[in-house]
């Protein structure tokens, strides 16, 4: 790569190779075909194709690559959570995002930085032990640290007692990291479109086609689109905030919500803070970004839409409370704000595996953790396509845990009040 | 900041509301395992014009709104009970 770039460098011309060839018409039929090219859907196509060698793959994206909440997310990795299904599932995403700059021979800038979920009161202290504890014993790097210990490692922050919420410590997790999030989405697609699959940009899903429907929710055969009609064998849909309109169209419902997500960022600074800081009492995140910028979030919207503007309010209510873990960015500028919509389950963990279609996959309920968990999505949904063996990472997730009275409660989720 | 237009109160700052969901039905006591985790669980999430409960919590006032959530204006509010006079069973 370093030698490429010098050779650019010295020639007046350089061609840059497309990453994404056109692929033209649609086919008549495809083996697979994946709703959704979001970092979730292409990831799915590039492990079916470096794993399992399946390429008739089509992934068709209403807008563009990297449009939706691959590119809208904070971009934090990480996998301290609370529940062991959870700790396990994100626990093996953050080891596939450590090498994926190397399988994609692009820099996604995976950078880990430490985070800091901080704790105001006894209550979340003693949330914080218990999820170090249960992280620690599925092998993970993730403590305690109280007050004093904290002031060393992330003497950035406001330590004083006279504030509405204290900082009394906080649950550290080394791990934790950030990466740029559009270059997963760009990573995945290019792999999987050089080994041949096809991905199908503004191009909607109108419908699907169903056989067998008499009595019970049938197979699903074909996949309509703006752009013809397509026969499938199998069928995944990966669409975040659109779920539930998606899954309506192949006939059944889902217990999800799609509630907007703000976020923002500050103008570019000097470095200053290496830590990935969050506080769930506070309902803020913060991390100083490779370029400068801080990128800033909060919690969900009160109320779902379907839209991706961005409110005043979200802005008041976030900046007054980063400002009392940071009070000197008091000055500091906005750059740049935005919304995804983020599709919300109500155990805030997700949904994926089968659903009571038959050959019709779901990958949903992705809500406020989805950009950490791309890479194990796509090798399970991988495996699950190709094989039609629902993995055990994500067998605790499964659609059916709501007809069975079995939640998984996550509590470890982000953005979300507990 | 957005306004909501309560029947009660006038219109207010929507900071001021929560929102209770869609208006659906309670099933009957005797209803079936499925009924009853379709009411729990399960969401029209619809892309489009809904009817849903709101809360002004400030005066403990439930009434409904119909709202477009694609482009989130609020189109007309009831108070529950003239709502209920108007739809009764078929709401």
């Amino acid at each position: 790569m370093p030698f490429a770039l010098l050779k650019h460098g010295l020639t007046r011309r350089r061609s840059v190779p497309d990453a994404f060839p056109e692929p033209g018409d649609l086919k008549d039929s495809y083996d697979i075909v994946i709703v959704g090219g979001g970092g979730h859907g292409l990831a799915t196509a590039y492990y079916l194709a470096v794993d399992h060698g399946i390429t008739d793959v089509a992934v068709l994206e209403r807008g563009y690559i990297g449009g939706g909440n691959t590119g809208r997310n904070t971009a934090i990795i990480r996998s301290n959570y609370l529940t062991p299904e959870g700790v396990k599932f994100y626990d093996e995403s953050v080891r596939l995002y450590k090498d994926l700059s190397n399988d994609f021979d692009m820099n996604i800038l995976y950078s880990e930085r430490g985070h800091y979920t901080l704790a105001h009161t006894d209550s979340a202290i003693r949330t914080m032990r218990w999820r170090a504890e249960v992280n620690k014993h599925f092998g993970i790097e993730s403590e305690l640290v109280m007050r004093d210990d904290l002031q060393k490692m992330v003497p950035q922050l406001d330590y004083s007692e006279d504030v509405r919420y204290p900082i009394l410590g906080a649950l550290y997790h080394a791990p934790g990291a950030i990466a740029r999030h559009d270059a997963v989405a760009w990573g995945y697609g290019a792999g999987a479109a050089r080994r041949g699959v096809h991905i199908h940009q503004n191009t909607e899903v109108t419908g699907f086609e169903i056989s067998g429907a008499n009595g019970h929710a049938g197979r699903v055969t074909g996949v309509k689109t703006n752009r013809g009609t397509i026969r499938a064998g199998k069928v995944l849909q990966a669409v975040a905030g659109m779920s539930g309109e998606v899954a309506a169209m192949a006939g059944f419902r889902l217990p999800l919500k799609t509630v907007p997500l703000q976020a923002c960022v500050s103008q570019p600074l000097k470095p200053f803070l290496d830590a990935i800081v969050v506080s769930g009492s506070l309902h803020v995140y913060v991390s100083q970004s490779s370029r400068g910028e801080l990128v800033m979030g909060g919690s969900t919207d009160p109320y779902g839409v379907y839209m991706t503007r961005s409110t005043l309010d979200f802005k008041e209510g976030l900046m007054m409370h980063l400002l009392e873990l940071l009070p000197f960015i008091s000055e500091v500028k906005l750059l740049r704000q935005w919304a995804g919509m983020t599709d919300m389950t109500p155990d805030f963990a997700p949904i994926m595996g089968e659903t009571p279609v038959d050959n019709y996959y779901i990958d949903a309920g992705w809500g406020t953790w989805g950009f950490k968990a791309t890479p194990v999505c796509g090798k399970e949904n991988a495996r699950m396509l190709a094989t039609g063996e629902v993995g055990d990472l994500i067998q605790p997730f499964a659609l059916q845990r709501y007809h069975d009275f079995n939640l998984v409660g996550e509590k470890g989720a982000a953005s979300v009040g507990h | 900041m957005k306004i909501m237009p309560c029947p009660l109160n006038g219109p207010r700052n929507i900071s001021e509301f929560s929102c209770g969901g869609e208006v659906e039905h309670l099933p009957p006591p005797d209803c079936d395992h499925a009924q009853w985790i379709d009411y729990v669980y399960l969401e029209n999430n619809t892309a489009g014009i809904i009817r849903e409960w709101w809360y002004h919590t400030p005066t403990a006032y439930w009434f409904v709104a119909e709202r477009d959530t694609r482009t989130d204006e609020i189109l007309r509010t009831w108070p529950a009970g003239d709502f209920l006079a108007e739809f009764g069973e078929e709401r």
